[in-house]
């Protein structure tokens, strides 16, 4: 396939070449500016709902079952489901489609598993492009499903329009502990599995961190109660969700969200352009020599550091 | 560019729940760098390609023990040609006979592994053969 085949099939609404596209771009293959280039003009803003919450909540089974409450609403959806890479083989398992059978083969479904590829925030680097690219595939509503995280990885936040954190009861004990982070970026919250020992004691707890919580705005946070497994409550997160939309939409937050998401990009983008251009080979070796010198204290780690950031 | 991570489906299909096989295999091949998309049991051949095209994998693997082995890697290779993934190599391993293994092989599919084979084994035929693979596009890229 030419690059140019590539883009009109692309445009021409062949899944084949949406997988195709987004390789490139998570390879970092020297095609994908140009590919990046050519979609820009074609993003229609679709709606970007991030799913996140500690391992095993039951986050894949809910995209799942979102996936199918778009669906009869007609709208195409996007999903890109991200588990990590070992920091070891750089090898990875990724088995969220294992959940993900409800629209098995709807044509207008496209699933795309990711590996985090090293990076830490529960996403992969390449998620907000990968995302770009099935907007402008046409996409209606993109689902991001972060890592299973635990109180830190919220690079989520960044990436989409809504926030959706899903908790089981036994998060109950650590919701406390997780006042920062986690309990901080819900624009909705999700207890999963609610059928369980201790669900209503963990709603309440939750309820009560979001309380002494900072009001931004007049959207407050709902708790919902869901069985994920027979689809109990999906119902009524899917209506918040479109509330949510609808919220933000009426006030210019998207539209504030999608600057804020385009000055972060460009930030980390120029960050690592100017990094890769000031650490040159050369200055690698330097910098070897360095350590060696302060691994036999000829020189102090402070001392090292003024040599290279002066 | 990063080195190209090799992508890699491993669905069981058929009706049966022996899915340790193809869980040990999805593991081995991870622990060797790959990317493995784990779609599990009871996958059709329209699922599994479909999954594999959304996936862009460089590779699929079928574990069979069912004995529909006859029915079912045919059925996926029509399939892969019909959506032009000629690109894309199909293997596997199971309950399969020498005899049905030389005319799946001839049909068009990889390397097709019995009980007991070395994982290791596997690890280098998908190597060696997305490696040669690639190369080959590539340069057919450039060509065109």
């Amino acid at each position: 396939m030419t690059p140019n085949d590539l883009l009109k099939r692309f445009f021409g609404g062949d899944r084949r070449a949406l997988a195709r596209l987004i390789s490139i771009v998570e390879n970092e293959d020297p095609r994908a500016d140009s590919f990046l280039n050519e979609i820009y003009d074609h993003l229609k803003g679709a709606y970007r709902i991030g799913i996140t919450g500690p391992p095993g909540a039951g986050k894949s089974t809910i995209v799942d079952r979102l996936v199918q409450n778009c669906r009869q609403a007609g709208k195409t959806v996007g999903v890109i489901a991200v588990d990590p890479s070992s920091p070891f083989t750089g090898g990875a398992l990724l088995g969220d489609r294992v959940r993900m059978t409800k629209t098995e083969l709807d044509p207008d479904v496209f699933i795309r598993s990711m590996a985090t590829r090293g990076s830490l925030g529960g996403l992969s680097k390449a998620a907000q492009d990968v995302a770009d690219v099935m907007d402008a595939f046409g996409k209606h509503v993109i689902f991001l499903e972060t890592v299973g995280v635990g109180q830190s990885e919220l690079d989520i936040i960044r990436t989409a329009d809504a926030t959706v954190v899903v908790l089981v009861p036994e998060s109950g004990d650590s919701v406390q502990a997780m006042k920062a982070g986690l309990m901080e970026i819900g624009d909705i919250f999700v207890l999963n599995k609610s059928d369980r020992q201790g669900a209503d004691l963990a709603y309440l707890e939750i309820q009560s961190v979001l309380q002494l919580k900072p009001v931004r705005g007049e959207w407050r946070p709902p708790v919902l109660q869901t069985v994920a497994d027979d689809g109990k409550g999906i119902d009524e997160l899917f209506r918040k969700l479109q509330d949510f939309y609808h919220y933000q939409k009426e006030r210019n937050i998207l539209s504030q969200k999608f600057q804020e998401r385009v000055e972060n990009r460009v930030r980390r983008y120029l960050e690592e352009q100017i990094l890769r251009k000031y650490w040159s080979p050369e200055t690698e070796k330097q910098f070897q020599r360095s350590l060696k010198a302060i691994l036999e204290r000829k020189k102090s780690l402070r001392q090292v550091l003024k040599e290279f950031a002066p | 560019m990063k080195e190209r991570k090799i992508r890699v489906l491993i669905a069981k299909p058929g009706l049966d729940g022996h899915d340790r096989g193809a869980k040990v295999i999805a593991a081995s091949l991870r622990d060797a760098g790959m990317e493995v998309i784990y779609a599990g049991l009871r996958q059709t051949p329209e699922m599994i390609v479909e999954a594999s095209l959304q996936e862009d994998v460089d590779v699929i693997g079928l574990s069979i023990l069912s004995g529909a082995h006859m029915t079912i890697f045919p059925r996926v290779l029509e399939l892969m040609r019909e959506n032009g993934m000629d690109d894309v190599l199909l293997t596997g391993g199971g309950i399969i006979s020498e005899e049905d293994i030389q005319k799946l092989e001839k049909m068009g599919t990889g390397k097709l592994f019995g009980p007991g084979t070395n994982t290791n084994d596997i690890v280098a035929y998908i190597k060696e053969w997305c490696e040669k693979n690639r190369r080959a596009v590539e340069k057919e890229e450039v060509d065109s």
